[in-house]
């Protein structure tokens, strides 16, 4: 069957066969290079074309409609204003960390997608600590984060990135401890050993209620960890106005409004990974037939698919709950969602280790 | 090592600062200049600054004569036109004394209620999105925008109604009038619940609204708060109960008490008075008495020499209009009591050592209207 592993195995074949192997490498590098940033992009304005249609369904509206078919191409059109537009630095701020932070929070949202398995065979890197790897990546965006709200050099800035700070420090304790759940079960860090592992079933429906209650920790968690609603503290606009982005303009603003949204894919497909079964088709036990069907489905359909139901998710989230106040935020996770995980974590072992996952 | 800057700096000899929040700032509602002193997310003293919209109403309305001055209230709380007019309307006719006719009264009394429920529809949208929900602020103004639509047929104005008149109102109902109250009413009495739904069992909601904002009886009283802002509070204050206009005493409603004092409390009574207001509309809507709108009065209008005091209850609380006359055809001196100036001072009371985020919640519940405050 015609599928993307075939095609990424032929370029990588040809490319070592025809060429000095260091020579291939670099292409390679710059094939993937090209290939993150063009689905940043793309990323970029699928996502938030979505959050607007959305939201806009959930409001009673239309959302955008006219410019393009239904408003495809405003967020092209909101892009290319923000690109023309001019990157103003404030007089008195902090010129360097001012002007790196939007790239370190842009770049480390790229650098997690490395072990991400788009489809069956069509991963960037298949590191041996991938589940490891992502948590240790998304935690530097935090450092993004407080440089843009302490170079400001405004105090609603200041304020948004301490918040911010606590925020995300937090709640990587309870997404680590749900994360770890599934690799207790899966028996490996490795992504692609994750996947393998729920060839008979997603670890949502094998692994009885600690799945399910890490499933829920970990949604609750990367939505506090992505800055969105409801605990979109550090940049709530009725108290903070901007919060740490109040102070940017243009482009650079731009580069942390993609950069969310493309962290928001990043933990959804971490979480459709780990839970929903990557790009693993939808297996029932013993239904052949079923299972002969679901298997035609092309992987990458299924993990796009799991990936954007979770992204929905976390837009639904955003359009319904009001927000928490600071202290609650932090009750929240310190009172309840990290004994529990950690609890939850404890029962998956005995779960793992008794065998009674399926 | 963190250094201050010019921007960014402590109160000497202390860990506070002071965070300027308005005037323009997407938390007040408008243009409402708040001076905090913070310490850290702790806030420790609240200072309002008005001014920043103040426009002179009271000495503009020296130079205008008693038909003309009315016209200028509908800007001062602009989510409740009508019932700024009304106020103004009963306090010129205490000094014409002139008797309204019955189908005016009704009008009246009618188009109180429907701004009453748009408004309260307003303020639930603001306060959910104050606390961070956004949803509900479309929610309501698809039922706020019947409401509106209703006005824009009979009045010709949708927020500036200036429809009631000394001596009457304007114009006749629209004759779609009394078939769209009645739609909105079904359509609403569902719609209700939703917001129920939505919002007030919202446990997020409820966490950021129980136990914040705690206004006592006594500080009620002594800050001199009106309206829902202080009959959350305990305090019997509605003046459509105690001194009654219009055809208040005739109707069957209820003045909605609530001893908990805190936020949650202003939101519960607030909600409890749309359903009030759809109940006095339930009993006028099929009522109308047929005869005239607007009582005989000369084209100039004179007071007599002396004071005259009306008040009215509007959706924020008790408006008060003075007017002093010395016999000619424009008032000598016209002094508002608006509700929300009095809710406002009470805020420093009620927001010292609560977070950043309570402040906007607790201006949320006291529904400010800044031109209201700020004349």
């Amino acid at each position: 069957m015609f599928t993307l592993e075939n095609i990424t195995n032929f370029v990588h074949e040809w490319l070592y066969a025809n060429l000095h192997p260091t020579l291939a490498l670099f292409i390679e590098f710059f094939i993937i290079g090209v290939l993150v940033i063009g689905l940043f992009a793309a990323l970029g304005l699928v996502l938030i074309m979505m959050e607007r249609k959305v939201s806009s369904w959930m409001q009673l509206r239309l959302g955008p409609n006219r410019v393009g078919p239904g408003g495809m191409f405003q967020t092209v059109a909101d892009t290319i204003k923000l690109i023309v537009k001019e990157g103003m630095t404030p007089d008195s701020v902090d010129k360097l960390l001012f002007n790196i932070a939007p790239f370190i929070v842009m770049v480390i949202a790229m650098v997690v997608m490395a072990p991400i398995a788009f489809a069956k065979g069509f991963q960037i890197w298949d590191i041996n600590i991938g589940v490891l790897f992502v948590l240790a990546v998304s935690s530097i965006s935090v450092i993004g984060i407080l440089m843009a709200g302490y170079s400001s050099n405004n105090k609603y800035s200041l304020m948004g990135a301490m918040r911010s700070g606590a925020q995300i420090v937090s709640y990587e304790l309870s997404a680590g401890m749900a994360v770890l759940t599934v690799v207790v079960l899966s028996g490996g860090l490795r992504i692609s050993t994750i996947i393998e592992s729920q060839q008979t079933g997603w670890w949502i429906f094998k692994g009885h209620i600690p799945a399910i209650v890490a499933f829920v920790i970990f949604i609750i968690a990367v939505t506090a960890e992505t800055n969105r609603a409801p605990f979109d503290l550090a940049e709530a606009e009725n108290e903070l106005t901007g919060g740490f982005h109040t102070e940017y303009s243009g482009m650079k603003f731009a580069l942390f409004f993609l950069a969310e949204y493309v962290n928001i894919f990043v933990v959804c497909a971490i979480g459709a990974t780990l839970f929903l079964g990557g790009w693993m088709p939808l297996h029932f036990g013993n239904w052949e037939g079923f299972n002969h069907i679901m298997d035609y489905i092309p992987s990458s359909v299924w993990f796009v698919g799991k990936t954007f139901f979770l992204i929905f998710v976390i837009m639904w989230f955003r359009w319904t709950f009001p927000r928490l106040r600071i202290d609650q935020l932090l009750q929240l996770e310190w009172k309840y969602l990290l004994p529990i995980s950690m609890f939850n974590l404890l029962l998956a072992t005995v779960v793992a280790i008794s065998g009674w996952h399926f | 090592m963190y250094q201050e800057t010019e921007i960014i700096k402590a109160i000497p000899g202390t860990d506070e600062m002071v965070l300027n929040v308005g005037p323009q700032h997407p938390a007040t509602h408008g243009v409402l200049h708040l001076l905090l002193t913070i310490n850290g997310e702790i806030i420790q003293k609240v200072e309002p600054h008005l001014g920043y919209i103040h426009r002179s109403i009271e000495k503009m309305c020296e130079s205008l004569s008693y038909r003309q001055f009315i016209y200028s209230t509908s800007r001062m709380d602009y989510l409740s036109s009508h019932i700024n007019n009304h106020g103004c309307a009963l306090c010129v006719e205490k000094g014409l004394e002139v008797e309204i006719p019955p189908r005016a009264q009704y009008i009246r009394v009618l188009m109180d209620e429907l701004t009453r429920i748009a408004s309260h529809c307003l303020w639930w949208g603001a306060t959910a999105m104050d606390v961070g929900a956004l949803t509900p602020f479309f929610l309501a103004f698809r039922d706020r925008e019947m409401i509106t639509e209703i006005m824009e047929e009979t009045c010709g104005a949708r927020l500036t109604m200036n429809y009631i008149v000394p001596g009457g109102v304007m114009f006749d109902l629209h004759p779609d009038f009394q078939r769209k109250v009645k739609a909105f009413i079904t359509h609403f009495k569902t719609k209700i619940n939703e917001y129920d739904e939505l919002v007030t069992g919202n446990i997020i909601f409820q966490n950021r609204m129980k136990g914040i904002g705690i206004l006592s009886k006594k500080d009620a009283i002594s800050y001199g708060c009106s309206g829902p802002t202080a009959r959350a509070s305990g305090v019997s204050c509605d003046i459509r109960k105690l001194y009654p206009y219009e055809l208040y005493d005739q109707l069957q409603f209820d003045e909605i008490l609530h001893e908990d004092c805190d936020s949650f409390a202003r939101y519960l009574v607030r909600l409890q008075e749309l359903r009030q207001s759809m109940h006095i509309i339930e009993q006028l809507i099929d009522n109308i008495p047929e005869g005239d709108i607007q009582a005989k009065t000369k084209a100039v209008l004179k007071l007599p020499k002396g004071e005259f005091y009306s008040r009215v209850e509007t959706a924020r609380g008790e408006l008060g209009v003075y007017i002093v006359s010395e016999g000619g055809t424009t008032p000598y001196r016209i002094k508002f009591r608006s509700p929300g100036f009095s809710n406002l001072s009470a805020l420093d009371h009620m927001t010292r050592g609560h977070k950043i985020g309570d402040l906007v919640a607790i201006m949320g519940t006291l529904d400010l209207v800044i031109p209201d405050l700020d004349r």
